[in-house]
């Protein structure tokens, strides 16, 4: 299934850490995710929309997300995710771990590079 | 939300699911609209950007993490399907099934509740009987009371009691009737941790000589006399002509050896053998203190025995003392028979199980073009895998409910049809652990029948299998399915040969020679009226007058009393010697020893070989006499004659007494039991000559034995009215013709054949027509091939004997390792049922034979389609 356009592949896990951190910012439906996922990383980073809602529908079953119907500014009924307190445990972690990875792996591309010089 | 309330919920969960996809498309196309993009073109991009919505779902779906229950109710929905489109198959199996997890399941009930289940004592574990044991005699229940006072004084370990039969005629309040009694020591109830459901046990300074009479009844006395009034404790009970106070009320269902309305203590039975150290007539019963085991118990108590036999070497020497769990003595040799049975019902169900699987492996064999079109269209094998084990759990799971409910009916009538009683049948019940075996015996079958089918679907050759009429030339898995009838018939011959040997033992033993004539003979136990055994002429007389009235009952022939009667329970074995000079006591042979009147043998039709019975002239002050049988006869003397020797019988008084004849051999201890019984030998004496000072104890054992001219059961009644006596406190019980006591002792061996000859009728039944299912199946395989052999010149002889010869060569496999396996099986019942003979050839190549040419019928069908085979048709199929 590599026809999708991807300018950069999601390390794996990497999309439910996106997935936390946008809802984190307050109350939000799939779609508007799926904008800002694209729009933050300047497309960077584009998810396959399909592969979206699997996702969240399965961390809403481990219980990092909780989910609402309500109106949308524009008066139609949407499914609104927010971010469980279990969920906030779980970003925090993760950011942490992807923080200390990101740092590792920076450092060992610096070294080699200088290496290669 | 929990995933059940997700699976509950999923109708609904499905519409959010429909309904947020779609809000997310509509808000793309919304936004490109925006942007100028032409609205359908929008809708397009849209659609593409989100993917195709069906994959969508799968994979929200999937995330749910319902999807194995959705999957499995989907799959018991087309199980179901499946199989009601063939009800028939459906039907067979499952009835098949049911038949064989119901017997397992009813066999495990009682095996769990007989067996398995605890005691309804606290602390059952720790309770023990202790025997006695001679090297002469193995071990036997009794003690004497002065070896029990002994016991109980000396034991560290131990809280011991013990008790004795001691029914008798209660004669106020109410009608006189005979009730069963127990004499018990005080302490007993306490050792089995019994309290009286009201009043209050025996206190030990009742348990003695000359102590105020006090009884404990049961709860059914009580509410038979009393109406379950309280005020009952404290009242007067006229028991065997002695009025007692009730002191309390034993709970209800207490049991001690049977069912029991009288308890009285122990201590106060006064007869002269409670002193003697001869006399073990005593049950013992016994409790681990708390911190013992049974292993301190059991050398202290060979400690005390050992000191015993030092003390008093004419009755104890080489006499051991012996403890065993309760438990273990309760059920005694049933356990054999019940595993055994378990073991029997087992094979049905193996057999029931390889017949499924055939059935089933041919219907997957016919399904592949299914099989083939689903995995084409993505289905996993995994899938598919799954599906064929959640068919044939379907088919398991309901042969198993169907099976348990066959159970649940079948128990009671099973427990009814148990020889003799079966111990703690009334406790026989259903509880979780026995559904818990039905479950995994069901759930076991199921993996049994279906993992071979299902483990067949195959990935590959999917075109070739999707191809119409494609059929290999060699039928597939042909070794499967040899397999299946090789285990068919084996089981099926392990089953049939024991029925057989089963068969031959009851036949041989039913015509062995009982020593008796048993046919017109009555026989029951009979109490005196309480007030005739005031003195010992009284006690005379009042036998006498039983005599005489019994002789005047129409359609009476002759009349005898005896205190034994042939294959009933109950003897009284005694040693003798043939000099003057006693060798220790356990050294002595033994015989049983009979008391009986002179038209004993008359009434019996016992053959008397040499010298005279009994007649009037053998009195109390006549020469003591006696009679053997000739087994005794060939033990004392050899070949020598035996009319005229003397022998030295200590118990019958320290005379000898002379033998004035030999008699026949009666096969006291069962038609089945009397080879191995460690004692054959047997002795008369006249009823006339007991001394006057044992009468009294001698009248509580006396039987009435009539020969009658009629049918037996017709002289019954009047028998009964005749001895009622003068004041109507005279009762005839337990009475039982000859021939019921002949078939009784072969009840064990007749119920074991009765069932395994059922099961082996089922698996003669399920074996052939597991072989017709197989054989039918490989030659609608082999067709194509049968039509290119007659293409080539065979005859459709030659198809026939091919076939023939292709069942025969499993058949024999089967027979082979059947017939290694019931040698095992016949080394196994030799040890379990009395009279069983190890395996004979004849039995086992007739049964074998049996099976063997039902199976070559199951195959004669199917061969001789196939020999009809047209050559020109069948080559056209392909």
């Amino acid at each position: 299934m590599g026809t999708k356009q991807t300018k950069s592949d999601l390390p794996q896990g990497t999309l439910d850490l996106l997935i936390l951190k946008i809802v984190a910012l307050g109350p939000v439906h799939g779609y508007s995710i799926a904008q800002r996922l694209q729009q933050v990383s300047r497309d960077v980073v584009q998810v396959p929309q399909g592969s979206l809602y699997p996702a969240l529908h399965r961390l809403e079953n481990r219980g990092l997300l909780a989910a609402e119907w309500t109106q949308t500014q524009t008066g139609r009924d949407a499914k609104f995710y927010r971010l469980t307190r279990k969920g906030k445990a779980q970003l925090e972690m993760e950011t942490a771990s992807w923080r200390r990875l990101a740092g590792a792996v920076g450092l060992i591309l610096r070294m080699t590079g200088a290496g290669a010089e | 939300m929990t995933w059940w309330l997700r699976l509950w919920r999923r109708d609904r969960m499905e519409a959010e699911l429909e309904r947020e996809l779609r809000f997310h498309e509509d808000q793309n196309v919304a936004d490109l609209v925006a942007r100028g993009v032409h609205p359908d073109e929008a809708r397009r991009q849209a659609r593409l950007a989100l993917g195709g919505p069906e994959q969508v779902k799968e994979q929200c779906r999937d995330a749910r993490g319902t999807r194995w229950v959705e999957d499995l109710l989907q799959d018991m929905q087309y199980a179901v399907r499946t199989l009601r489109r063939m009800p028939g198959f459906a039907a067979v199996a499952m009835l098949v099934l049911a038949v064989g997890i119901g017997a397992t399941t009813l066999m495990f009930t009682v095996i769990n509740s007989v067996l398995l289940r605890p005691l309804s004592y606290p602390e059952p574990e720790r309770l023990l009987t202790l025997h006695g044991a001679t090297e002469k005699l193995g071990e036997f229940w009794g003690f004497s009371n002065p070896d029990l006072a002994d016991v109980k004084r000396e034991t560290r370990w131990l809280a011991v009691g013990g008790w004795t039969y001691g029914g008798g005629t209660v004669s106020a309040p109410g009608e006189p009737e005979y009730v069963d009694g127990r004499q018990i020591s005080a302490d007993l109830l306490s050792v089995l941790g019994i309290p009286v459901l009201h009043g209050r046990t025996f206190r030990s300074d009742e348990d003695r000589p000359g102590a105020a009479a006090v009884a404990i009844i049961s709860y059914g006395l009580w509410q038979r006399l009393y109406g379950g009034e309280l005020g009952a404790i404290g009242q007067p009970l006229v028991f065997e002509g002695k009025p007692y106070t009730i002191v309390g009320i034993a709970p209800e269902r207490f049991e001690l050896a049977g069912e029991v309305d009288v308890y009285t203590p122990l201590g106060q039975n006064t007869t002269a053998r409670m002193q003697n150290r001869e006399a073990r007539f005593i049950h013992v019963l016994a409790r681990l203190r708390p911190g013992a085991t049974i292993g301190q118990a059991q050398a202290e108590l060979a400690v005390m025995a050992r000191r015993l036999a030092k003390e008093y070497p004419s009755s104890n020497a080489g006499v051991e003392m012996r403890a065993r769990p309760l438990q273990q003595e309760l059920v005694g040799n049933v356990g054999s028979t019940l595993w055994l049975l378990l073991a029997a019902v087992g094979l049905v169900l193996l057999i029931a199980c390889v017949n499924i699987a055939s059935l089933l492996l041919a219907r997957a064999a016919s399904r592949e073009r299914e099989f083939a079109m689903r995995a084409a269209l993505g289905a996993s094998w995994s899938r598919l895998v799954r599906q064929c084990l959640t068919e044939s759990t379907v088919l398991g799971v309901s042969g198993g409910a169907l099976g348990a409910l066959l159970a649940v009916v079948g128990v009671r009538p099973f427990v009814m049809m148990w020889p003799g009683s079966l111990p703690r049948g009334g406790e026989v019940r259903f509880d979780s652990s026995v559904w818990l075996f039905t479950l995994t015996v069901s759930l076991a079958s199921s993996g049994l029948f279906g993992l071979a089918p299902a483990l067949r679907i195959r990935m590959h050759n999917l075109e070739r299998a999707l191809r119409a009429g494609a059929r290999s030339i060699a039928g597939p898995s042909r070794p499967l399915q040899s397999a299946y009838v090789i285990a068919e018939v084996a089981l099926a011959v392990v089953l049939l040969v024991s029925a057989g040997m089963l068969g031959r033992t009851l036949l041989s033993l039913s015509s062995l020679n009982p020593g008796v004539n048993v046919h017109n003979v009555l026989t029951g136990h009979f109490a005196l009226s309480p007030n005739a055994l005031a003195n010992p002429g009284r006690i005379r007389s009042a036998w006498q007058d039983v005599l005489d009235r019994a002789g005047r009952v129409p359609g009476v022939e002759s009349v005898a009393l005896a205190d034994i009667i042939p294959m009933r329970v109950g003897e009284n074995t005694l040693p003798y010697w043939t000099t003057s000079t006693p060798t220790p006591a356990n050294q002595a042979p033994v015989a049983l020893a009979s008391t009986v009147t002179p038209d004993y043998l008359n009434v019996m039709g016992i053959p008397l070989r040499r010298g005279r019975f009994f007649d009037d002239h053998d009195r109390a002050d006549s020469e003591p006499v006696l009679v053997i049988d000739d087994t005794l006869a060939q033990h004392a003397f050899g070949g020598d004659d035996a009319v005229g020797k003397r022998l030295w019988v200590p118990a019958l008084g320290p005379v000898p007494l002379r033998i004035v004849g030999v008699v026949g051999h009666v096969r006291h201890w069962g038609l089945a039991g009397d080879d191995q019984s460690r004692v054959r030998d047997q002795m008369y004496y006249p009823f006339a000559q007991v001394p006057a000072s044992l009468l009294r104890l001698f009248s509580s054992f006396m039987s009435v034995a009539v020969r009658t001219r009629i049918p037996p059961s017709n002289v019954e009644e009047s028998l009964r009215r005749a001895l009622r006596g003068a004041a109507g406190d005279q009762a005839l019980y337990e009475v039982r013709t000859m021939e019921q006591l002949v078939a009784a002792s072969l009840e064990r061996q007749r119920f074991l054949l009765l069932l395994f000859g059922i099961f082996a009728a089922i698996a003669l039944l399920l074996a052939s027509v597991g072989i017709y299912g197989v054989l039918a199946y490989l030659t609608s395989q082999r067709v194509p091939e049968f039509g290119v052999r007659m293409a080539l010149g065979a005859t459709a002889r030659d198809i026939m004997n091919l076939v023939l010869r292709q069942s025969a060569s499993m058949i024999a496999v089967g027979v082979l390792i059947g017939a290694a396996a019931a040698w095992g099986a016949g080394l196994l019942l030799v040890r379990v049922v009395d009279g069983m003979r190890p395996t004979d050839p004849s039995t086992a190549a007739v049964m074998t034979s049996v099976l063997v040419a039902a199976a070559m019928l199951a195959t004669v069908v199917p061969a001789r389609r196939a020999s009809r085979v047209d050559a020109l048709e069948s080559l056209r199929q392909d």
